[in-house]
């Protein structure tokens, strides 16, 4: 069996996979991060301190894992749900009572979406406390700043989606308030003056209606599974290249000899 | 205390407990750390600074917490069904009606400032402020480790701002707020038919200044009063630039960096005030004016 397995590491087609032994030395241990796409957006080495769970509470990372899982999970829940006023109620009970795993995948879905808003806010709680944010950082910091109301976003259009009461009247009371844009509302301030009716001002847009509507529920679907997860995904991109060319997780200078 | 349970327990208001208590953990942890290095001459971080290999130290730590919260999410998963209600119906409004549960808070400061400014500037402000934070904040003390005595200001303002005007008030929204938006204390029943008096006035009508006369006609002297009032509170900011501009953190600072910095400030300190003047006063606005209200 050994001399089996000898002989497989020897072929072409072993060789083509992977790259390098997996002999305890500190080549092979760089190798590993380097040679591997997932993992090669680390460092191959780090401060002690950044490993610290204490230092990052790891929430960045936590939400990303959130985020993939909701990705997954999504796209499972998009086979079963129809984004019209019609059928979207009746495909959430068929959901809940007929598909195998039916209720698992949607309870995956929406309690990972309330926990990583919580992982957001959480994460940059964090960053704030150490003050990460200082050079060279500034600009990630902003890009982080974007992605908490991407999440915001993200997670509200999400809440519509089951077309029941508690969907209905939660996205009803979170529009609502675009009436009152100042310019751009027709109950906000020179609205009215400026020719905003309830039929032409920003949360008509917003609403494609006068009410949460079947057009809102179009509206809200293409935009929590097409348009908010790629400018999400965009801006996660710029904010993990960031970190690495900002110098990787923050810590103390340790080049100063005070504090 | 039944309406308390009722509302706490429910699996939507879950992600708020749990928010709760991270919250205090790592408010308690981040100042524990804070103590620590703010009494040794080199922070505990620094101490760290030797080089480790990604592969296992860091990728160990990884695959452990991505099991850890699977683990938790599948069994919160499985044994919580995300809620489902009736179907969606416009006519039948739901009292209270809620956004969810994060934008409680932003749902609570309605009650102190009417919707443009609760719904629209305050959020847009809170975005670009925090985005702001980077450039105006220019103290090169405190990167990179936990501190306080560093930088007192930039934290104090944050904990306030985070923990007070953000996260208590989504509390105070999700928990304590019951049918027509009216407080309620845990112990209470949330009783549909509850009438609270309206006893609001506007801050001039304290001095004797009433807003609109007898045939609803706005007073020009209240407009003219609420104007000097914010113009005054604003003005607190300008007065500090006078007083201390000589010292060396204001010098560093900057007039521009300062100037945001405290129209910042003062908007976000704005909230708790006008919370006292409405929840102690029963005041309802500081300026009225035809086309819009603070």
């Amino acid at each position: 069996m050994g001399k089996l397995k000898e002989k497989f590491q020897q072929t072409e087609l072993y060789k083509s996979i992977f790259r390098h032994s997996y002999q305890d030395t500190n080549r092979n241990r760089a190798l590993q991060i380097v040679d591997n796409v997932f993992l090669h957006l680390h460092p191959v080495r780090i401060p002690r301190h950044a490993v610290n769970i204490g230092y990052t509470w790891g929430m960045g990372g936590i939400t990303f894992l959130l985020f993939i899982v909701l990705t997954i999970t999504g796209v499972i829940l998009m086979f079963y749900y129809r984004p019209a006023a019609e059928y979207a109620y009746e495909d959430m009970k068929y959901l809940m009572n007929d598909v195998p795993f039916g209720p698992l995948m949607r309870n995956m879905h929406r309690w990972g979406a309330h926990a990583m808003v919580i992982t957001v806010m959480l994460h940059m709680f964090r960053v704030f406390l150490t003050g990460s944010y200082k050079p060279p950082r500034q600009f990630n910091w902003g890009v982080g700043v974007i992605l908490l109301v991407l999440t915001f976003l993200l997670s509200f259009t999400g809440y519509l989606l089951p077309w029941d009461q508690l969907a209905i009247w939660a996205v009803t009371v979170g529009t609502n308030m675009a009436r009152a844009t100042p310019l751009l509302g027709h109950e906000g301030p020179f609205g009215p003056e400026l020719g905003m009716k309830i039929n032409n001002d920003i949360r008509f847009i917003l609403l494609g209606g006068t009410q949460v509507g079947p057009p809102t529920l179009l509206r809200f679907y293409v935009g929590h599974c097409i348009f908010l997860p790629i400018v999400a995904a965009v801006f996660m991109i710029v904010h993990f290249w960031r970190i690495r060319k900002d110098g990787g997780i923050s810590g103390p200078d340790t080049s100063k000899k005070e504090f | 205390m039944e309406s308390f349970l009722k509302i706490i327990l429910k699996p939507d208001n879950l992600p708020i407990l749990f928010l709760l208590f991270t919250v205090i953990g790592y408010t308690w942890l981040s100042i524990s750390k804070m103590r620590k290095n703010d009494t040794q001459d080199i922070p505990e971080e620094a101490k760290l600074s030797d080089k480790v290999q990604v592969w296992p130290n860091l990728v160990r730590v990884e695959f452990i917490a991505s099991i850890v919260v699977m683990v938790i999410l599948v069994v919160w998963s499985i044994f919580i069904d995300a809620p489902l209600e009736e179907p969606a119906n416009p006519t039948l409004t739901p009292n209270p009606s809620k956004a969810p549960w994060y934008f409680l808070g932003l749902q609570e400061i309605l009650v102190y400032f009417d919707p443009w400014i609760a719904g629209v500037i305050l959020p847009t402000l809170i975005i670009v402020g925090l985005i702001a934070i980077p450039y105006i904040d220019n103290n090169e003390k405190g990167s990179g480790y936990y501190t306080y005595k560093e930088r007192k200001f930039a934290v104090l303002t944050f904990l306030v701002g985070f923990i007070i005007l953000w996260v208590a008030l989504i509390v105070l929204g999700t928990f304590m707020r019951g049918p027509g938006w009216y407080f309620f204390w845990p112990w209470e029943y949330w009783d549909t038919h509850r009438v609270v008096a309206l006893t609001n006035v506007d801050l001039s009508e304290i001095f004797g200044i009433n807003t609109k006369d007898a045939f609803g006609k706005l007073n020009p002297f209240a407009i003219i009063f609420g104007i000097v009032v914010i113009t005054a509170y604003y003005s607190i900011g300008v007065i500090y630039w006078i007083k201390k501009k000589n010292t060396p953190l204001l010098q560093e600072l900057g007039l521009l960096r300062y100037s945001i910095t405290a129209f910042l400030f003062l908007t976000m300190m704005s909230l708790p005030i006008k919370m006292v003047l409405r929840l102690a006063f029963n005041i309802k606005y500081v300026l009225v004016t035809p086309w819009f209200n603070i």
